[in-house]
């Protein structure tokens, strides 16, 4: 897409929660990106990163007292355009559900135990499109059976104990979608799944995104799943973002220590037998603040004293050519011969269809 | 669900036979048996024997239980050494006094708890919340007839507000049908009666409210704030649905699930709180009777009224548990 303007503009987006006693917590610190329809964009780190934090912002999801936010984050909506951060509460309870939707990552706990799957499904048809009684049911069982769950209008009277793992995430996907929001957040939907299911959620999404053009925000620590799925990807390292490019530069070509480090720590099947795996050394605690310097300079290979004068900037890696390919380093790895082939070209969404009878 | 019901209400035969097994030992075991309630001071060891012989009481332990056990099974739970009458029978004529101060004490805790709760978690860390919380700590704290005291005293006796005791006023006449008063009253439309009981209800009807009202405003707070944090909860807000339904069927739903076992529970603790306060207010229940009973030594009727609240809590726990299954489908399932 190469419309002018993109339909979510994510501009030095920071969240700082203040908690009486310990002060104050940036754990969303400056992030920029950009969404576009019908294309599916990673959020990468690990744990603590900032990475949920960021979605929650988007969706004004954040706690009203002890956090602030910072930045902007303009939408292209029907009626003109709007900063999510922004707008009112009522206006943004409009918006969510119908115009932005999100997938949360443990499906169990996602949705109410004591409320029949079809009132969940249908609460939002009526809120966000009017529908009603019969008509809503019908367009829920509709929904239901579009993210593949079987005897859907059985299911509607079922309460979410009596469902699979797998049919709850669809369960929960059939809300998001049901007011063809054109953007989607998935926050690790698939963490709490089994394998086999992992795949046919992914695919099921990659679907979703290729029929109706939505933009999907995909949060993950998973790089097999941005490998299968992401068009575009942001590594977040400390509420940053320390690289960023379209799939194929960042598996090929990572400059950033930090993206090495994680995709040298995929585990592989080719390894030899008892060899241990390589993690990124220290943990997300191990940081100094980004005023002082690269937040991740403490658990790097290749840090100098450069890297400890100031925040270092976010620049295009090459000779400008680089395809959107940026970076946060002043001291990148020119090579890297730990580019993983493998993951890139692994089928990280299974082909295989068969579908779960919960 | 009939299967349910049938199934539980078995199971109150062992809980029943056990509670027996209990009070008969607690009768052997107690020291200054009947025979000194009920003869003199001054009558002579030979005297008591003979008592204890016409009661039974010099049979082998096994055969004095089996006999009690038939009594009690036959609903026989023998003569107030009081009245001289029948002690099922005095039950009879006193509990619709107490059930309609036990049903008082709960409407009054119900209704200002769980609003009150509820307020508080939403509004925490306030002055409200603060007030909630403090409130029923000092609620858990006081004594209830001490609370009893103080508002018959003030309420009563300073400003006058309300009758100190009784039921009803002396020289208010009524129809007697069911013997609840407010019912009747009712029924046959005498809104004097009903708005006399209710004005002679109000004050027992608060103090023996107190307890009750702290544990629900406690515990729906609890509850709320704990639901408010659930996941469901964000994706209900995730949705975009209105303030009010992420509220009444997200939030609230969930969270009176552990509030309705607690109120089962605390309703069965009020037959036996209704002693202390039916006694400050000389209301004509079960309670006043027990009291007496208490310092008279009157077995019968205490080993009654223990019988009785043994079963009253039973039959309450199985309201809870059928009411429990109704909200919460996962309990239905199992």
């Amino acid at each position: 897409m190469s419309s002018s303007t993109p339909l979510l503009a994510v501009d030095d987006l920071s969240v700082v929660f203040h908690r009486r006693g310990s002060g104050e917590t940036r754990a969303v610190d400056g992030v920029s990106f950009s969404l576009e329809e019908g294309r599916v964009t990673g959020l990468v780190g690990e744990s603590g990163c900032g990475k949920s934090v960021t979605s929650l912002a988007l969706m004004g999801l954040l706690p009203d007292r002890g956090v602030k936010v910072g930045g902007s984050a303009v939408m292209r909506l029907p009626d003109g355009e709007a900063d999510l951060l922004r707008i009112s509460q009522r206006r943004m309870r409009d918006l969510r559900g119908s115009q932005l939707a999100m997938i949360f990552q443990d499906p169990l706990s996602s949705l109410n135990p004591v409320v029949p799957i079809g009132l969940q499904v249908t609460e939002i048809l009526k809120r966000h499109r009017g529908l009603r009684g019969n008509a809503a049911r019908k367009e829920a069982a509709d929904l239901l059976y579009r993210v593949g769950i079987p005897d859907p209008t059985r299911r509607l009277n079922e309460y979410p104990h009596q469902l699979s793992g797998g049919m709850r995430q669809r369960a929960l996907i059939a809300m998001a979608v049901a007011c063809r929001p054109r953007l989607m957040i998935a926050d690790e939907p698939t963490t709490a799944l089994d394998v086999t299911i992992q795949a046919q959620i992914l695919e099921l999404l990659k679907d979703l995104v290729t029929e109706e053009g939505t933009a999907l925000l995909m949060i993950t620590h998973d790089l097999g799943v941005v490998a299968g799925l992401c068009d575009d990807i942001n590594v977040l390292y400390a509420g940053r973002a320390v690289e960023t490019a379209p799939r194929r530069p960042l598996f090929a070509d990572p400059t950033h220590p930090y993206t090495v480090g994680l995709l040298g720590s995929i585990p592989r099947l080719d390894a030899p037998r008892g060899e241990s795996l390589t993690p990124v050394r220290g943990s997300v605690n191990d940081n100094i603040a980004w005023t002082d310097g690269c937040a991740f300079a403490p658990r790097c290979d290749h840090y100098t004293m450069d890297c400890l004068q100031g925040p270092p900037p976010l620049v295009e890696v090459g000779d400008g050519n680089g395809g959107g390919h940026v970076h946060r380093c002043v001291n990148p790895i020119g090579h890297a011969d730990v580019v993983d082939r493998e993951v890139l070209e692994s089928p990280a969404v299974v082909g295989d269809d068969e579908e779960e009878r919960g | 669900m009939l299967r349910f019901i049938v199934r539980r209400l078995l199971q109150l035969i062992p809980t029943l036979g056990g509670l027996s097994i209990l009070l008969f030992v607690w009768l052997q075991r107690l020291p200054g048996g009947p025979e000194y309630a009920l003869l003199p001071d001054d009558a002579t060891a030979e005297q008591r024997a003979m008592l204890r012989r016409s009661l039974g009481l010099d049979e082998p332990v096994m055969v004095q239980y089996l006999a009690f056990l038939r009594r009690i099974v036959q609903g026989d739970l023998g003569t107030s050494l009081q009245t001289g009458r029948p002690v099922l029978d005095e039950f009879f004529l006193r509990f619709p006094a107490t059930f309609e101060l036990a049903v008082t004490a709960m409407l009054i805790a119900v209704t200002i708890g769980l609003p009150l709760g509820y307020l508080a978690a939403r509004r925490r860390g306030t002055a409200l919340d603060f007030a909630a919380v403090g409130g029923s700590l000092l609620g858990i704290c006081t004594p209830v007839f001490f609370l009893a005291f103080i508002l018959k005293v003030v309420f009563a006796e300073r400003l006058g507000l309300f009758p100190s005791a009784f039921r009803l006023s002396p020289g208010i006449s009524r129809t007697d049908i069911t013997g609840f008063v407010v019912l009747d009253g009712m029924m046959t439309r005498e809104w004097d009666v009903v708005w006399d009981a209710v004005a002679h209800l109000a004050l027992p009807g608060l103090a023996l409210a107190s307890i009750p009202l702290a544990v629900i405003t406690r515990m729906t707070r609890a509850s709320v704030l704990e639901v408010m944090g659930e996941d469901y909860v964000r994706t209900a807000n995730a949705k975009g649905l209105h303030r009010g339904t992420v509220r009444t069927r997200h939030v609230l739903r969930n969270a009176l699930l552990p509030v309705v076992t607690a109120v089962g529970l605390l309703a069965g603790s009020l037959f036996a709180g209704a002693v202390l306060t039916e006694s400050v207010f000389a209301f004509p229940g079960i309670g006043s009777f027990v009291y007496i009973a208490t310092q008279e030594r009157d077995y019968p009727v205490l080993t009654g009224f223990i019988l009785l609240i043994a079963t009253m809590y039973v039959l309450i726990n199985l309201l809870v548990d059928i009411s429990y299954s109704l909200l919460d489908p996962r309990v239905r399932a199992q």
